[in-house]
């Protein structure tokens, strides 16, 4: 469930560059643009939609 | 069926998710950002919880809310609010008789500048509630404590005016993380770094950390003293060698320590999970 096998390359919703997430992916895996080093959050996995990631908020951690 | 609190899968979510795959155990991830519960209707699916929620009030809340509804959470609620809260923690470690580093504590950031030339420099003040190092600063003399106080007193929301100060312990840039499920110490690393904060979220390198009988003994006695669940307790160590529990983490993150510990942790945090929320 929530993986995505099979996948093609997608684009940055912030830059545009060429991402491929890894095989296979789950939904809400943080992936980094290699361009422009956005974080993108994988939305949705079939097919994979990727989103820019929410920023840190101030209670987040371990 | 399991569920699985998230909203950001880290390597650590994709590792335990893949072993619960591994070992072909039904679960299903909440995403804790569209999670909605009626009181009235709390009649939920699952045996139980695994709780890797990145926030800790969501984390907080929704383990409460599952708890409510009969759902036994790991980390339990009560555990996840307590680790959560430093000086909540460093309460219940000193109330358990465990080594702490010294602390001042004032309800506003004011009235910790003129406590602070007493209590000493180096000090390290900390927000009660986050993680990751961040907004941690290292006061090293009246000026700098009256610079970033200032500072702190500033800061919007009143939780960030409680001021928890500790005294500056150990080797510069050397920190002990170890990981402990339920009565089981799982290893321990020693997390280095050039910066005086170690957290591996910063980069920190890690290494092996033997772990010898005194390191084990306030590992387990910190698990003991905060309650049963898994976690990251950072320890750090003065220059005479003794050991100072310093935070304890109740989701810990371990990507770190997997580099050196191997693969197994996955498979021990699970183990433990599964073992809590069956029996």
């Amino acid at each position: 469930m929530e993986k995505g096998d099979g996948l093609m390359a997608l684009s940055c919703p912030e830059c545009e560059s060429e991402v491929s997430p890894p095989e296979p992916v789950r939904q809400h895996e943080v992936l980094e643009c290699p361009d422009c080093r956005a974080e993108l959050e994988v939305i949705a996995v079939e097919p994979v939609v990727l989103a820019l990631a929410p920023e840190i908020e101030e209670d987040w951690g371990e | 069926m399991l569920s699985v609190l998230l909203s950001r899968l880290r390597v650590e979510e994709k590792a335990l998710l893949e072993e619960l795959d591994r070992r072909h155990v039904a679960y299903e991830v909440l995403d804790t950002r569209t999670l909605a519960f009626r009181l009235d209707e709390l009649d939920l699916p699952y045996q139980g919880a695994l709780c890797r929620e990145v926030s800790h009030h969501r984390a907080h809340y929704a383990a409460r809310l599952l708890e409510h509804a009969g759902v036994p959470v790991v980390n339990s609620a009560a555990a996840i609010a307590l680790c959560g809260d430093k000086l909540l923690t460093t309460l219940a470690l000193r109330r358990a008789g465990l080594p702490t580093p010294r602390t001042l504590v004032t309800l506003t950031a004011e009235a910790a500048i003129g406590e602070l030339p007493s209590f000493g420099y180096p000090a390290v003040v900390k927000p009660v509630v986050g993680s990751w190092g961040r907004l941690a600063a290292r006061l090293s003399d009246d000026e700098a404590a009256q610079g970033v106080l200032e500072h702190r007193a500033a800061l919007p929301g009143a939780h960030q005016h409680i001021t928890y100060i500790q005294q500056f312990v150990g080797r510069p840039g050397r920190d002990i993380r170890g990981l402990v499920a339920g009565e089981e110490v799982l290893g321990a690393v020693y997390r280095t770094a050039t910066h005086w904060r170690t957290n591996t979220a910063r980069d920190a390198v890690t290494s092996l950390c033997p772990v010898d009988a005194d390191l084990e003994k306030i590992l387990l006695d910190t698990a003991a003293a905060v309650g049963p669940g898994v976690y990251g307790i950072d320890v750090l160590e003065d220059a005479d060698g003794a050991l100072y529990v310093n935070e304890v983490n109740h989701t810990p993150e371990f990507h770190g320590a997997a580099e050196v510990l191997g693969t197994g942790l996955a498979d021990r945090y699970v183990n433990y999970v599964l073992d809590q929320v069956k029996s």
